[in-house]
């Protein structure tokens, strides 16, 4: 055994590994850091396969930003796990039915019979100077400019929706608008009212 | 040497892992997200494996953009989570029958 298929194994293992750990794990904080731990071997086995720079984002992108947005948010709900736990074992049994049925059928069509090394030849390697991330910017930035250009535009509705979504309007609280603090003007603030002189009584 | 078949398989598996995930979890949103998460984890090893093995990188350029969308997918999915817990105080999704759908 190769070392380079030592380490896929190795990966492979891991990365299923740390998927059932996610979904069987009781604390959803310990569930996100395995999520954290399969993503990080998905980097792994992407390596592997010679696409360095999306394993980079992965790692940078995933376990970076948006594991740790999970993590807060698991960490800011006050949530009630015996609750959500309730029918964990009810289901098991139908869980375990369809996942093995799925994965035998989709085993029958992916399997080595059709997708062997017979069928698909391991391409041979990259040479040293190659780099993955230039191939990829060549392709992006040319044949597929409108559809990153459109990603560009989801990721600020994203942004834009998220605040939107979260943002807490208290009305009870006094704050300043800056608009109409520079909108007043003098005489808004001080009024002159002409009056006859008044005798004291 | 790795075959495409060894990529396909692991990704399968994965696949089926967080099937059986959001059977077991159906009642925590959170999870439901993670497992997410994950599906769309193993389609991407799906597109690296073919990418790789077929010599185009249009597959990693795919991979690239799921990846985009994941990424608002889970930022927009956490914070309609987090008004959910304020107005609700539960993500167990039995109670949200509001709609009565």
């Amino acid at each position: 055994m190769s070392f380079e298929k030592f380490l896929f194994y190795l990966f492979a293992a891991l990365l299923v590994g740390a998927a059932v750990m996610v979904i069987t794990r009781r604390n959803p904080v310990h569930a996100v850091l395995f999520l954290v731990l399969a993503f990080f071997n998905a980097a792994g086995l992407w390596m592997l396969a010679e696409s360095e720079f999306l394993a980079i984002a992965l790692v940078l992108v995933y376990v970076g930003a948006v594991m740790v947005l999970f993590l807060f948010v698991v960490m800011m709900l006050d949530i009630n796990l015996a609750e959500l736990r309730a029918g964990f074992v009810r289901n098991a049994p139908v869980a375990l039915a369809v996942a093995v049925i799925m994965l035998g059928e989709l085993v029958v069509v992916l399997g080595p019979a059709r997708f062997g090394l017979d069928k698909y030849a391991a391409p041979a390697h990259r040479p040293a100077d190659y780099s993955n991330t230039a191939e990829l910017g060549m392709a992006l930035f040319t044949r597929h400019i409108y559809a990153f250009e459109i990603a560009a535009v989801i990721l600020l509705v994203g942004i834009v929706a998220a605040i939107s979504l979260t943002l807490r309007r208290r009305p009870e609280t006094k704050y300043v608008d800056p608009g109409r603090q520079v909108r007043v003007k003098s005489k808004d603030r001080l009024k002159i009212i002409k009056m006859d002189a008044e005798e004291k009584a | 040497m790795i075959a495409l078949s060894d990529y396909l398989i692991v990704a399968a598996i994965l696949f089926s892992v967080s099937v059986a995930g959001i059977f077991l979890n159906r009642k925590n949103v959170l999870l439901l997200l993670m497992c997410i998460e994950l599906m769309l984890l193993a389609v991407n090893i799906n597109f690296i494996a073919f990418s790789h093995f077929l010599g185009d990188v249009n597959g990693q350029i795919f991979v690239f953009f799921i990846l985009t969308v994941a990424a608002a997918e889970a930022a927009i999915g956490l914070a309609i989570l987090v008004v959910l817990f304020r107005t609700r105080k539960t993500i167990n999704v039995a109670d949200l029958d509001t709609l009565k759908g």
